[in-house]
């Protein structure tokens, strides 16, 4: 197994709804088809927030998990 | 293709803007198309030497949340103006500004901030708007 190699990293920690996903919008499109970006957040409606991004933009959400306050999230540019 | 969101701002307080902008970048973030419609009190607070500040808040806001609020602003948490323009380098996000309030105002479109792209009728709005859904705040 093959540890998944990040190209991008986010660092939404401590801001408000709805800039997780405005910079995770800006951050992705800077990505090739295939890349994986990480996001770290504290918004607690972010893992909803993420999950509708992902479905509606049609990047898939590789990982979701939280360790204490902050939630982590993988993403593949489609 | 999506539909657009439309947006009305008719209210020109710091904390309906604020509301209206984060609906903005969320739609922007998802690909939707947005297309803001500034009437009266939004189309002042759009005036270029106002500097992307409005008029302080609205009636229902509380002592204490209108002072939590206020801090958040004056600390640069919360701009309303920076998140507009940020929903528009985003993604394909319009701003115009009501024709019929432009007169009323006695507004030309050189007094308005740049990030208004130019000035619409009502009929334009809601032809553009289709069978979106449209807010208005």
């Amino acid at each position: 197994m093959t540890t998944l190699e990040i190209a991008a990293r986010v660092d939404a920690k401590g801001l408000a709804c709805p800039m997780p996903i405005v910079k995770t919008a800006q951050a992705m499109k800077g990505l090739a088809s295939g890349q994986l970006l990480e996001l770290l957040a504290t918004d607690p409606g972010s893992t909803k927030d993420l999950e509708a991004w992902s479905k509606s933009t049609g990047n898939p959400l590789v990982e979701s998990s939280v360790d204490g306050a902050v939630f982590r999230f993988v993403l593949r540019k489609k | 293709m999506d539909d657009p969101l439309s947006i009305v701002i008719f209210s020109g307080t710091d904390d309906r803007l604020t509301a209206a902008s984060v609906f903005a970048a969320g739609a922007a973030a998802l690909g939707r198309p947005v297309r803001i419609l500034l009437q009266y009190w939004g189309l002042e607070a759009f005036r270029a030497d106002r500097s992307g500040r409005g008029s302080a808040l609205s009636p229902e806001a509380s002592t204490s949340g209108a002072a939590a609020l206020n801090a958040a602003i004056a600390a640069g948490q919360v701009n309303w103006a920076e998140t507009f323009r940020m929903s528009k380098e985003l993604g394909e996000v319009e701003i115009h500004a009501c024709a019929q309030s432009m007169e009323i105002l006695k507004l030309q479109p050189t007094d308005l901030d740049p990030m208004v792209d130019g000035v619409e009728g009502i009929a334009g709005f809601i032809a553009a708007a289709g069978s979106g859904q449209v807010l208005f705040i």
